[in-house]
């Protein structure tokens, strides 16, 4: 009998839908599962989408898979990602970003994914690094990872991602948004979408003058570093993709040959393993710890006699 | 993470009335579902292949066109033929009371008419989920 890991490695589309719930669950023994696939990860260029609600991502990443197929060969698989938010009030959610990718909807070569963020802040879902690992090991290159309608600071994607492309669309604000700290820092390729709309040279002329300006303050030399390229797309009509997958791929191999793609591998396990050594080392303090002096002290911060720090340094090192 | 009900609200055959999935889907979610909408005009093996990606637990198929008894089979036989056959499927719209038994007998859970109040889509779903 064949492993869930073989199987979703041999193509077994609905073992690996399934696991993708057992990890959004926590349920099941899907780690023992990721571990088998891990092995096999770490070969897919992630690409992360990003931007404010409505600024076209979810067609966009309907045109650049599209894109990726016309020009990958015939045997590429393309996984997309499409996190919507979660309701803080019912939990629930809609997850509406496949009605703009009906193209790929049979294409047995892609696989969409829609994935609510659970109450996680940063514009993806608290999951999506390990779904990432499945799909990847699945054989899935590019992933394409849409956030959340982003604002200012949902920037996470950034840690995930190898590729971070912030679409932008006009009429959104003027040069004081543009020179404002987070969602545009993460951008490796900025995006004006919508650039059949009249004002979309303005806005664009705008996000020009802040990226010349960063690399200028930073006294970074032509040449030497990555420069943010501006791409103005039209994602309703499909236009001005092939020149975003240009650069995209100059991405990749501009990370690729200058060490930066180890790199942010390299942060991002570590980041992982840390998180994980954290959830489980609290686990198993509360698996020992004495509750009797846990109360006792609970009650001495209620009463405002302790901080909540002393309590914390008390119930680890004692007296 | 408490594991969530995910429904699939889809659109088969080619009338543009979406008013009633739009409220279905509005419904569920305020419920606490994860609900994954795909818009107007899907054919059958568009919706299969959506539900089969999102391993949702049920599908709700909205359709006002009269074309039921044609989409809504061949929903339920591609759905048992990529190995969901555990799938709860309901329809909305307009179908005619006879109609309703024969879809119940091919495998349809319930059939929600006009008027029905979406708190009963939503219990009847919990309690097909449970």
């Amino acid at each position: 009998m064949e492993s869930t890991a073989e199987r979703i490695r041999g193509g077994d589309r609905l073992a690996l839908a399934r696991l993708i719930t057992d990890i959004e669950n926590d349920q099941g023994d899907y780690q023992k599962v990721l571990d088998d696939l891990y092995p096999h990860s770490g070969k897919a260029h992630i690409i992360g989408i990003t931007g404010p609600p409505g600024s076209g991502k979810s067609t966009l990443v309907n045109c650049l898979a599209r894109q990726f197929k016309r020009i990958k060969s015939d045997t590429s698989k393309i996984g997309i990602i499409a996190v919507d938010p979660s309701s803080p009030f019912s939990g629930g959610a809609l997850l509406g970003d496949r009605v703009r990718m009906n193209y790929h909807a049979t294409d047995a070569d892609i696989f969409i994914r829609s994935m609510a963020s659970r109450g996680a802040l940063g514009g993806i879902a608290l999951a999506t690094d390990n779904v990432a690992i499945a799909m990847d090991a699945a054989g899935y290159d590019p992933l394409l990872i849409e956030t959340v309608g982003a604002g200012q600071s949902e920037v996470e994607i950034a840690s995930l991602a190898h590729t971070t492309i912030v679409v932008e669309a006009p009429g959104l604000g003027d040069d004081v948004q543009a020179a404002k700290a987070g969602l545009l820092e993460i951008a490796d390729i900025l995006v004006v979408n919508k650039a059949d709309k009249p004002t979309a040279d303005t806005t664009a002329a705008s996000l020009a003058r802040m990226l010349s300006l960063g690399e200028e303050l930073k006294g970074k030399h032509p040449g030497t570093h990555w420069e943010v390229p501006l791409v103005k797309t039209s994602a309703v009509d499909c236009e001005g993709i092939a020149a975003l997958v240009e650069h995209i791929q100059s991405h990749h191999d501009y990370l690729q040959d200058s060490g930066e793609w180890a790199k942010s591998d390299q942060q991002r396990m570590r980041k992982q393993v840390n998180h994980l050594l954290r959830e489980t080392l609290f686990v198993s303090w509360q698996e020992h710890y004495d509750h009797k002096a846990y109360n006792d002290l609970m009650v001495q911060v209620l009463q405002h006699q302790i901080s909540p720090h002393q309590a914390a340094q008390l119930l680890l090192h004692g007296e | 993470m408490a594991k969530k009900i995910r429904v699939l609200i889809a659109k088969p055959g080619l009338d543009g009335h979406d008013r009633g999935a739009k409220v279905i889907a509005r419904a569920l979610r305020d419920a606490g579902m994860e609900v994954i909408y795909t818009g107007l005009r899907q054919t059958p093996e568009m919706i299969a292949a959506a539900a089969l990606q999102e391993d949702v637990n049920a599908v709700g198929l909205s359709i006002l066109s009269g074309a039921h008894m044609t989409l809504v089979p061949r929903v339920l036989d591609l759905l048992k033929a990529n190995g969901q056959g555990n799938v709860i499927v309901f329809v909305g719209g307009i179908i005619p009371a006879p109609d309703v038994e024969k879809l119940k007998k091919t495998g349809v859970r319930a059939v929600f008419g006009p008027g029905t109040a979406t708190a009963e889509v939503v219990a009847a779903l919990r309690e097909a989920s449970a």
